[in-house]
């Protein structure tokens, strides 16, 4: 077996209901997830990404097939505490998994919940809001945070489980566009210097870019897996599941139509100046 | 509406004496405070106990201000209770005023004004509680202190966090009840004129929505709960553990001798 942190294996799964035959929300995914990485989910509404999520800690069971984490069988309920220790999962909404009136009480609700002594909680609960540039906020009623500042703090109280992987389903869904830097900051610090998987659910293109590994999912299926810069070339592919790509690939991909001969893989901003730079210039020249 | 102006159960963080005791000191010290005020009899004790609240405001440094702001609702009822006593408390003697078939009696005027104070204070008392005490230490002080109801199959744990959500909650469902009547009245619903009955029915496309959402709410949070491990009070531990420390024993026996001294007071008839 692979040392994969979370691995699903032709993972199907439908929602149960008395007297209808639902479809297939998903549909054999087989994903193995190496520690340490950065993988985004990327997919449209009604793919599939979310009921994805939700299976990666055990709050869906497979209808068929199996989800392991960390070696450990999702069904196996006995250890199903072990299982969301180890995976930790943040949601869109902040304001549906804040849980106390005071910041660091919030924080301190899962390790409260695994028994964890009350001196090793203050220094979880310290470290994960330091984590998050949330310390000072500590004291504060979350309600009166702005939205970024509070899924800061819901990833910080998922961070005070010390988990080895964090899923977040569309965490800057409900954000603004400050919010969503600030989160995303937070994630990719939490990737680089704290060495926790993350796994990355999200429909805007310009975050999944910032991952190692990009997985698109459409209609309950893998349609593409590999590195964002070579995933975002098969535009033909994305646009067919109703996905666009970054503006820096369209606009690229715009002018390949057109006929001039520009690579694809420009995907950040500046690479994408270069080539066009570049490409003037040559214009320039032979004229 | 001024959704805003609702104080109730609001908690001002500080770090004065009154907010760092346990709060089943305050707990206990506000039930103390509550038996003494019924035991008060005549204007010694009353005045003791007035006295004695005016230092704890002081002391925790909440303003005057937003313990009257959160009297306002209570207004009412203070006044209805003050103006009934002051006309149906019979006394000895000649009344002092007379109309109609209202008699006033020198009584009847000491009884409003100490029936009106004892309200008053007793509300007073209960917000210096919450004002003092964040509505996690507070449910965590009564998860405690009914700990031995436990013994006769009482959820306590379960009681004590379906309280603190919903305090948690209480400032996240007025802002959606905000937005929602926004949204209503950009499209021209009417939440302030008309007879009560219209005023009253105007409130149903406010209140579906807030349900429906709440009942969402409800679900996500019970699902973010479980990711982080919640399996309910078995083998919980907390950040803040309770402390019984000096001042608190302090504070229950300064309680205790409240109490007696009132009771005893009453007894002489001060």
């Amino acid at each position: 077996m692979s040392n994969a942190i979370i691995k699903t294996e032709e993972l199907r799964f439908t929602y149960v209901e008395e007297g209808a035959v639902n479809p297939l929300v998903l549909d054999g995914v087989s994903l193995d997830i190496e520690p340490g990485s950065f993988v985004a989910v990327l997919g449209h509404n009604g793919s599939g990404k979310s009921t994805l999520a939700k299976h990666l800690n055990a709050i869906l069971l497979p209808s068929g097939g199996k989800v392991y984490v960390d070696g450990i069988d999702t069904r196996d309920e006995a250890r199903l505490l072990d299982i969301r220790r180890t995976v930790g999962m943040v949601f869109q909404n902040p304001d549906n998994q804040i849980v106390a009136n005071v910041v660091e009480e919030d924080v301190a609700f899962a390790p409260e919940n695994l028994g964890v002594p009350p001196e090793e909680i203050r220094r979880r609960v310290d470290d994960a809001l330091k984590t998050v540039g949330m310390y000072e906020y500590r004291e504060h009623a979350p309600h009166l945070l702005s939205g970024g500042q509070k899924q800061r703090v819901a990833i910080a109280g998922v961070l005070a489980m010390a988990p080895r992987c964090i899923v977040l389903d569309e965490p800057t869904a409900m954000l603004d566009p400050i919010g969503r830097a600030e989160v995303m900051n937070t994630i990719k610090s939490l990737n680089r210097t704290a060495g926790v998987t993350v796994v990355l659910i999200t429909h805007h293109m310009d975050e999944a870019a910032q991952a190692d590994r990009l997985v698109v999912m459409a209609k309950g299926r893998v349609v593409a897996d590999g590195a964002p810069r070579e995933v975002f070339q098969r535009v033909e592919e994305l646009k067919a599941v109703g996905l666009t790509v970054p503006e820096t690939t369209e606009l690229l991909w715009q002018l390949r139509q057109a006929g001039v001969d520009v690579p694809l893989d420009a995907l950040s901003d500046e690479e994408c100046a270069q080539v066009l730079c570049r490409l003037l210039a040559q214009e320039g020249d032979l004229s | 509406m001024a959704l805003k102006d609702i104080t109730l159960g609001q908690y001002f963080p500080g770090h004065t004496v009154i907010h760092r005791l346990d709060p089943r000191t305050k707990l206990i010290f506000t039930v103390a405070y509550i038996v003494a005020l019924f035991l008060a009899r005549q204007v010694v004790s009353y005045a003791i106990l007035l006295a004695l609240l005016g230092v704890l405001i002081a002391v925790s440094r909440v303003g005057l201000k937003s313990i009257l702001r959160g009297m306002k609702p209570v207004l009412i009822i203070v006044i209805i209770t003050g103006v009934l006593n002051l006309f149906y408390t019979a006394g000895e003697g000649e009344p002092l005023v007379s109309f109609w078939v209202f008699h006033i009696y020198a009584e009847g005027i000491w009884a409003a004004i100490f029936m009106v104070l004892r309200i008053a204070m007793l509300i007073t008392c209960t917000f210096l509680l919450t004002y003092t005490t964040s509505p996690i230490q507070l449910t965590d002080g009564l998860e405690r202190l009914m700990n031995p109801l436990k013994a006769i199959k009482v959820p306590v744990h379960e009681l004590s966090m379906m309280m603190s959500i919903a305090l948690r909650f209480i400032p996240t469902l007025i802002e959606e009840t905000d937005k929602i009547m926004s949204a209503q009245k950009a499209r021209g619903a009417d939440f302030d004129t008309g007879s009560l009955m219209q005023k009253a029915r105007a409130l149903v496309p406010l209140l579906v929505p807030l349900f429906i959402s709440a009942f969402r709410r409800a679900d996500e949070l019970a699902v973010a709960m479980e990711c982080r491990c919640y399996h309910g009070g078995e083998g919980r531990t907390r950040l803040r553990q309770l402390k019984f420390r000096g001042m608190d024993v302090a504070a229950l026996l300064f309680a205790l001798v409240m109490c007696v001294g009132i009771g005893v007071l009453g007894r002489f008839g001060l």
